[in-house]
């Protein structure tokens, strides 16, 4: 196929369009039926991609709501790679302002925690660190230190409890009230084979993401420094998650 | 001088750090990965060093390319090609 043909035939497809003129099939019927066939064909399958991507956000909104929502979005964000693992990283942002989901304004946050999840799932293995190591640094030198963050290592905050409601979405926690609406924070890490979400206190959030952007501990520390900031919970949170997988001397 | 936090508050902080996760470790994750039983592009992960690899497996039971399966099950999983394994094999020829 040319590129002036691909680019037609790409650009028809979503929109009902006749087929490009040029376009033939293998049996000399007309090519009208086959290429909506075809057309229909990567609608579903892309649909079914995201629906698989963004299981709770369909849960949340609804099959018919996310379909239409996923054809939009498969309009104005075509894949650019033959690779779907990575399909649906701009769907988030999408439907922050997708019109008719405005007034669920958790669902975009929701829908980052499971990207996340998946890019964690997909990300490359690797090994945490092992907190052995650091009992035996001289203490003079641990404000000094700078961390490496897991491969598959994302924190997520919003100013909605979008972790609880993915939980709840997922079947990880029952459906109940919320009681408080207030903002959530996660660690979203794979340190073995599973995908982790470890939620986590605000200034936690903070700490961990200076070190993962690579601030030197002591200076994370007395930045995430509010009056209720705990780092030792913070560095058990670190430790324990497998969120980093070494350590150097900055 | 930049911002940062007296050393002494740093090392009793990742003291007591260290106290709080010496408690057993969590259990081991329920999975195992299993070589050579996934069909074409239908493998979790890996295939070949260093590639982001998920569904990318070329033939069915490929050797070098793993699925996640409760663990303990692997070994006794039968392919056309001979029984799952936890070590990788070779990559298609």
């Amino acid at each position: 196929m040319s590129q002036t043909m691909q680019s037609a035939f790409a650009a028809g497809l979503f929109d009902a369009h006749p087929p490009p003129p040029g376009l033939a099939a293998w049996n000399k019927a007309t090519p009208r039926r086959r290429y909506a066939v075809y057309s229909n064909n990567v609608e579903t399958s892309l649909t079914g991609a995201l629906a698989a991507r963004f299981p709770a956000a369909e849960r949340i909104v609804g099959a018919d709501f996310f379909r239409a929502m996923a054809g939009a979005f498969i309009r104005a964000c075509p894949p650019r790679s033959p690779v779907l693992l990575a399909y649906g990283d701009a769907f988030p942002d999408f439907a922050a302002r997708f019109e008719p989901a405005r007034d669920v304004v958790y669902l975009a946050d929701v829908m980052r925690l499971e990207f996340a999840r998946g890019q964690a799932y997909h990300a490359a293995d690797a090994l945490s660190l092992d907190p052995d190591k650091l009992a035996g640094i001289d203490p003079h030198r641990l404000g000094e230190l700078i961390f490496v963050p897991h491969p598959s290592l994302s924190i997520l905050s919003s100013l909605h409890p979008f972790h609880t409601i993915w939980a709840m979405n997922t079947g990880e926690r029952p459906l109940a009230d919320l009681e408080h609406w207030d903002g959530e924070h996660v660690l979203v890490v794979r340190p073995r084979l599973i995908v982790d979400v470890i939620p986590l206190p605000g200034d936690c959030a903070n700490f961990l993401r200076r070190l993962a952007a690579g601030s030197m501990l002591g200076e994370a520390a007395a930045l995430a420094g509010g009056e209720d900031f705990d780092l030792s919970h913070a560095l058990a949170i670190l430790l324990r998650s497998g969120a980093f997988t070494t350590f150097r001397e900055g | 001088m930049k911002t940062t936090i007296a050393t002494l508050a740093l090392a009793g902080s990742l003291a007591s750090a260290l106290a709080a996760i010496a408690t057993p470790a969590a259990a081991d994750d329920a999975k195992e990965k299993c070589y050579g039983i996934a069909m074409k592009g239908q493998n979790d992960c890996a295939a070949g060093p260093g590639t982001t690899c998920a569904g990318t497996s070329k033939v069915d039971y490929q050797q070098n390319a793993f699925k996640l399966v409760p663990k303990g099950t692997c070994v006794s999983m039968k392919t056309p090609t001979g029984h799952g394994m936890l070590e990788q094999g070779p990559a298609p020829a």
